[in-house]
């Protein structure tokens, strides 16, 4: 198959194998969580609170005090990537343009330069939290094969775009084909693995911002 | 009912609930749990990271109630959960976790561990995997009325020695008052002041108030251990008398999980809302102060701080008012760094202090406590539940610490204005 071949299924089949195995999967995770359902709550809550599941889907996305010192690589590598993330994906034209085709939503784009000095920065944050995750006991123990799985896929989206923007390839075409069926992949297994965090932790969070909500706590 | 390896899986499946599924489902492995306990942060152990404590229950969510998890089980891929493991586990679930709240204000993802934690103890004692001392408690507390064995004669010969020290009849058995007071073992055998200290506050304030003679004790060791058929029993004993006198309110004594016992865990265990209210007595004290039905004079000149108990604070939502008194009286009153629902635990919360096996690990726990009240400078802690008095005492002891530690009911009731009483 040649890179032009791989490109077409890619951007065809390939694209739509994807986002049906990723919408079914995150389908079937969320059925899988709600169907186990949640017991009424009896005790009376408190009447005044400060807290809700609304406001810790939002407050959690800041560090508790004292925490950032604690672990300020974890935290800073973690937004760096995450934002960094958020940026390429969202704020580079040709990805607003895939986003257009398949939904008809769009938003104006960020400057290349921009989107690029970002890339570099998710690349970097990623690698930082991987030797993070080598060295650190705690992390160590909790690693499996999944946290490098998940690490790898996606990592390898970031890096071959990042190629393909950069034509550090001479197969530019086949460069490009690789990069979306990395992003593929991602989609595809993202409910199976801990990636499925980026959906579950809108219930994470509610849940326990509703349980301290109840007793009068900001969580 | 005896306890088996079978039972004590069927209650993990039991437990599983839609929360959980959504925390399992969320940890992104980041370990930020573990920075925000003091077992790890003292010993710097990786075993006593938080999601790890729940690693069993985990799997067994994993296996039992996801398609992904099912195909591993039946692949090999997915080892399953044995006795052997259960048994490794206790430790960590008993002696390394006080459900002190602080992981559950932390994790990135917003998973509420400590609400994982008290379900997976239910699986643990239903599996026989309970700590011996944590399980001889609950049932004297079942069969003698209390955890710690301490008989009705021994709150008669408190009563009796309160009445003669300031002179009012402690009211027993009185229907259609407005409070119930409740108190926790330690307030019996360590503590009697409080008993004083209430009387006087409810007699300035001209409320009206019982005890009761089935139901003195609060302290909730069937919720600690996890074994909600034992916990239900204890809580119908306080809920009976209750309905049975009438009561407006019943007053949890000063005890961090006495007070969740009966106010977050008694409803629920009973299958029922409450007909009469729950408050912690800094919660009616707070409102009788605030209504100007109590008043105070004078204050305490010195440098002190409040230490908050976690089930009070952090999970139970009564932080501004112990605040609040303290202001008025303490004109020196500091915080902690990390305080309110932020702070550190005592380290004997949850059961750990009733756990023999885990005293050691609780008192290098304690280390972030110390460090806390030496940042300050200061030598005077208040705080509002005995047992965490009991435990910060004994390691203020173990660490030759010179710190005063009072209750914050009786240095309310220590600076009642006198021409009000
Ligand atoms: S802090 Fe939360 S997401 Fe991170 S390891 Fe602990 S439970 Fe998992
Ligand atoms: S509840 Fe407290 S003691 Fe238990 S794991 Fe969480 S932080 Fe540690």
């Amino acid at each position: 198959m040649s890179g032009l071949e791989l490109l077409t299924w890619a951007r065809g089949p390939g694209l739509a194998l994807a986002l049906a195995i990723g919408l079914f999967g995150i389908v079937l995770r969320v059925f899988e969580i709600q169907a186990l359902g949640r017991k009424a709550d009896f005790a009376k809550a408190r009447a005044i609170t400060p807290g809700s599941g609304w406001r810790t889907i939002v407050s959690r996305s800041l560090p508790p005090p004292g925490m950032l010192k604690r672990a300020p690589l974890t935290y800073l590598g973690g937004y760096v990537f995450h934002i960094g993330l958020a940026i390429v994906v969202f704020g580079f034209a040709p990805h607003i343009e895939l986003i257009r085709g398949l939904f008809g939503i769009r938003w104006p784009g960020l400057p290349n330069l921009f989107v690029d000095a970002a890339t570099v920065a998710a690349i970097a944050a990623m690698l930082a939290v991987l030797v993070g995750r080598l060295t650190d006991p705690v992390k160590r123990l909790l690693s499996g094969f999944g946290d490098w799985l998940a690490w790898t896929l996606t990592f390898v989206p970031l890096l071959t775009g990042y190629a393909a923007f950069h034509h550090l390839m001479e197969n530019y075409t086949l460069l490009l084909a690789l990069h979306i069926l990395s992003v593929e992949l991602l989609l595809a297994v993202l409910p199976f693995t801990k990636l499925f965090h980026v959906v579950s932790l809108f219930m994470a969070r509610w849940y326990n911002g509703d349980i301290a909500a109840k007793k009068g706590v900001a969580a | 009912m005896t306890a088996t390896f079978e039972r004590g899986i069927n209650s993990f499946k039991e437990v599983l609930d839609a929360p959980i599924a959504s925390f399992f489902a969320s940890c992104v492995h980041c370990g930020l749990c573990a920075e925000s306990c003091l077992f790890y942060t003292e010993t710097g152990d990786p075993q006593y990271t938080p999601i790890h404590k729940l690693e069993p229950l985990r799997r067994t969510w994993f296996q039992e109630y996801t398609l992904l998890g099912k195909l591993a089980k039946l692949a090999g891929l997915s080892k399953p959960v044995t006795d052997d493991e259960l048994a490794a586990w206790e430790p960590l679930v008993y002696d390394s976790c006080t459900m002190c709240g602080r992981c559950s204000m932390v994790c990135p993802v917003g998973n509420d561990l400590t609400y994982m934690i008290r379900k997976m103890r239910e699986g643990m004692a239903a599996s026989g995997h309970a700590p011996e001392g944590l399980v001889t408690a609950t049932t004297r507390a079942i069969t003698s009325g209390s955890p710690a064995g301490v008989k009705w004669v021994t709150v008669q010969a408190q009563i009796r020695r309160m009445e003669k020290q300031f002179g009012f009849t402690v009211p027993v058995n009185q229907a259609n008052v407005d409070y119930l007071v409740l108190m926790s073992s330690w307030e019996i055998l360590n503590y009697p002041e409080y008993l004083g200290a209430v009387g006087r506050i409810f007699k300035q304030a001209g409320a009206t108030w019982t005890l009761s003679e089935t139901a003195y004790e609060a302290t909730n060791s069937g919720i600690q251990i996890g074994a909600s058929d034992l916990a239900r029993e204890l809580v119908a004993r306080i809920v009976k008398a209750a309905e049975e006198l009438k009561v407006k309110c019943v007053i949890s004594p000063e005890c961090g999980h006495a007070y969740t016992a009966i106010r977050w865990e008694g409803p629920n265990l009973m299958g029922r809302p409450f007909g009469f209210e729950v408050k912690h007595i800094l919660e009616v004290i707070d409102e009788l102060h605030g209504s100007g039905r109590i008043k105070l004079q004078g204050s305490i000149d010195k440098p002190l701080t409040y230490h908050d108990p976690c089930q009070i604070s952090r999970r139970g939502g009564v932080y501004e008012q112990p605040r609040a008194l303290l202001k008025e009286l303490a004109p020196q009153f500091r915080e902690m760094n990390d305080s309110g629902t932020m702070n550190w635990c005592c380290g004997g919360g949850g059961g750990v202090g009733a756990n023999e096996r885990a005293e050691p690990l609780r008192l290098v726990s304690f280390k972030r406590k110390k460090a806390q009240i030496e940042e300050l400078g200061v030598d005077t802690l208040v705080t509002a539940c005995a047992n965490c008095r009991v435990i910060i005492e004994e390691a203020l002891e173990h660490y030759h610490m010179d710190v005063e530690m009072l209750g914050l009911t009786e240095l309310v009731a220590d600076h009642l204005e006198e021409s009000a009483s």
